[in-house]
């Protein structure tokens, strides 16, 4: 069973945070630091769930979300949305432009992980993934 | 109309005090004594030509004597009257209130404006995530990093058994962003102390800069005689308290000084009675640039220019650096500028001059006629592109109204 997950983050330290929880909860990673061509390497990597920043260099993490939308076997991709500010008009046109989750910084690992979980879940009911199936130490620096 | 129930009073108190009997204008304007008699005491209604001959034997535009020196002061009013949400009973009795006690009505009328300037402050002041773009990316630094931290920290603290070459990568994030929250939370307490060494701050910069220009009229005789520096002028302002406020009114004070030099006062003031307002030929006169001659006949008084004026101008990203507010011409200090405006159009095409009609919504029915064009502030080179400056000039439109 693949899960494959695309971080799109600018923040290299956050990046590598989430990056390191992941892989150790089996997911296979991708780390992109750009807006500008973030819909050209989700589309390529073909990923289970997408972890998107809002405020991202080239192109809004909203922008992003938009054409991502717009694109049609991508419409039922679940996208996690990482914000800064978490004002409440943030939230609303995230939400409206089509992000499956929101989440505000700074985040604790837990609500990431439950997060990503939940949302695969949903998405792949039909697949049933165990909760608990880690996979260990797979992850290298 | 209410509005034009003065228009005799206006004349007479014209006469008056150019001292000409009743008779001499009743005949250099082709009627009987009587009869102006009667315009004279507001009895019968007056338009059309024998308004613009009395208004040309006085030597005044028809307007003044329709809408008088006053309609500005009226119009003011009014808006503070409907601002104010109480019915108003005598607003139909505005312009004889404006008439009988000018000096009551100009403090009303100056409040009222005042008010409305500091409550679009206030409003800015209280949105200023959106507002105050510095702040905005500073809280966006801070919050980043700690998200950052917390990932990080919770990751060394909280996973079990974790390779030395993990560990040594995370402690040397943690430190990174240790020292990266610690300067983006004290360049966030700066901007929010703003401890300038001058001094209380009572309100923003441009506020304080604008009190000062309007205090003065937007007129400087002492600076255009060379009789005083735009430093010296500043440093005597009570007005400008905080450092940015006189950074910015010096150098509006140094363009004025410049443009005033180009273009001095009483060679302007014969140019534009002898051949009326017009631009083009004010640049040829002087062989001024036009956003010269727009900023400087922008800031003229009244009385040389023949009528009231407004006067933008802005930088490339369409931040305010001057203004000078018109009655009925909304002009906000923040943001909300309508893009539709000639000055944005201008910016798009520099060194095209352009001449707009702009009408707005739910003001007067008067309109406007703009007149904007960017210039060069700053020239490119091969290393950083040209910075581009416009200015507008905003002249209320003075048709006399076909029934007045």
């Amino acid at each position: 069973m693949s899960r494959h997950v695309v971080l799109i983050e600018d923040e290299p330290n956050i990046a590598e945070a989430i990056r390191f929880l992941l892989s150790r909860d089996g997911w296979k990673v991708d780390v992109h630091g750009n807006g500008s061509d973030a819909v050209e390497v989700i589309q390529a990597a073909k990923p289970d769930l997408v972890i998107l920043d809002l405020m991202l260099p080239g192109k809004s993490g909203l922008e992003v979300i938009q054409e991502l939308r717009a694109v049609h076997d991508l419409q039922a991709l679940p996208v996690l949305m990482l914000a800064a500010r978490g004002q409440l008009r943030d939230r609303e046109m995230a939400e409206k432009a089509g992000v499956t989750r929101f989440m505000t910084k700074p985040f604790s690992n837990s609500e990431v992980l439950t997060a990503v979980r939940d949302l695969h879940a949903q998405a792949y009911q039909a697949d049933q993934i165990a909760p608990g199936s880690v996979v260990p130490g797979s992850a290298t620096p | 109309m209410a509005r034009d129930t003065l228009t005799g009073s206006r004349i007479r108190e014209r006469r008056l005090i150019l001292g000409i009997r009743q008779a001499e204008l009743a005949r250099k304007a082709g009627i009987s004594a009587s009869y102006l008699n009667l315009i004279e005491h507001n009895r019968r209604r007056i338009g059309g030509k024998l308004l613009v001959d009395l208004a040309q034997v006085l030597g005044v535009e028809p307007s003044m004597l329709t809408e008088g020196a006053e309609a500005a002061l009226i119009a003011a009013l009014r808006e503070a009257a409907a601002d104010s949400g109480t019915p108003v009973a005598e607003l139909d009795r505005t312009d004889e209130f404006a008439g009988r006690f000018p000096g009551w009505a100009e403090v009303l009328a100056s409040n009222h404006q005042r008010i409305a300037r500091l409550t679009r402050t206030v409003e800015t002041l209280s949105d200023r995530l959106t507002h105050a773009p510095h702040l905005a990316a500073s809280l966006h630094e801070v919050l980043s990093t700690g998200a950052a931290i917390r990932s990080t920290a919770s990751i060394l603290a909280e996973t079990g058994e974790l390779e030395a070459e993990w560990r040594d990568r995370f402690h040397k994030n943690l430190n990174e962003d240790s020292l990266r929250l610690a300067e983006s939370s004290r360049a966030l307490v700066n901007f929010l102390d703003e401890s300038d060494s001058s001094a209380v701050r009572r309100g923003v910069p441009q506020e304080e800069a604008e009190e000062f220009f309007l205090a003065h009229g937007y007129h400087f005789p002492d600076l255009e005689a060379g009789r005083v520096t735009p430093k010296a002028l500043v440093e005597a302002a009570p007005q400008l308290v905080s450092d940015a406020a006189r950074v910015i009114a010096r150098s509006a004070l140094e363009q004025y000084q410049s443009d005033a030099v180009q273009m001095p006062l009483s060679e302007v003031d014969q140019m534009i009675k002898a051949e009326g307002l017009d631009p083009s030929a004010l640049a040829r006169r002087f062989s001024a640039a036009l956003p010269v001659v727009l900023r400087r006949l922008g800031v003229l008084p009244p009385e040389v220019l023949g009528q009231d004026a407004g006067l933008v101008v802005c930088d490339a990203s369409g931040s305010i650096l001057f203004r000078k507010p018109v009655a009925g011409f909304a002009l906000p200090r923040f943001g909300a500028s309508c893009p539709l405006w000639p000055i944005y159009t201008a910016l798009q095409r520099p060194d095209v001059p352009l001449r707009r009609n702009v009408v707005q919504q739910g003001r007067s029915a008067l309109g406007f006629e703009c007149l904007a064009v960017a210039w060069r502030h700053v020239p490119g080179s091969f290393d950083t592109d040209a910075l581009h400056h416009a200015v507008m000039l905003i002249l209320p439109r003075r048709e006399v109204p076909q029934d007045a």
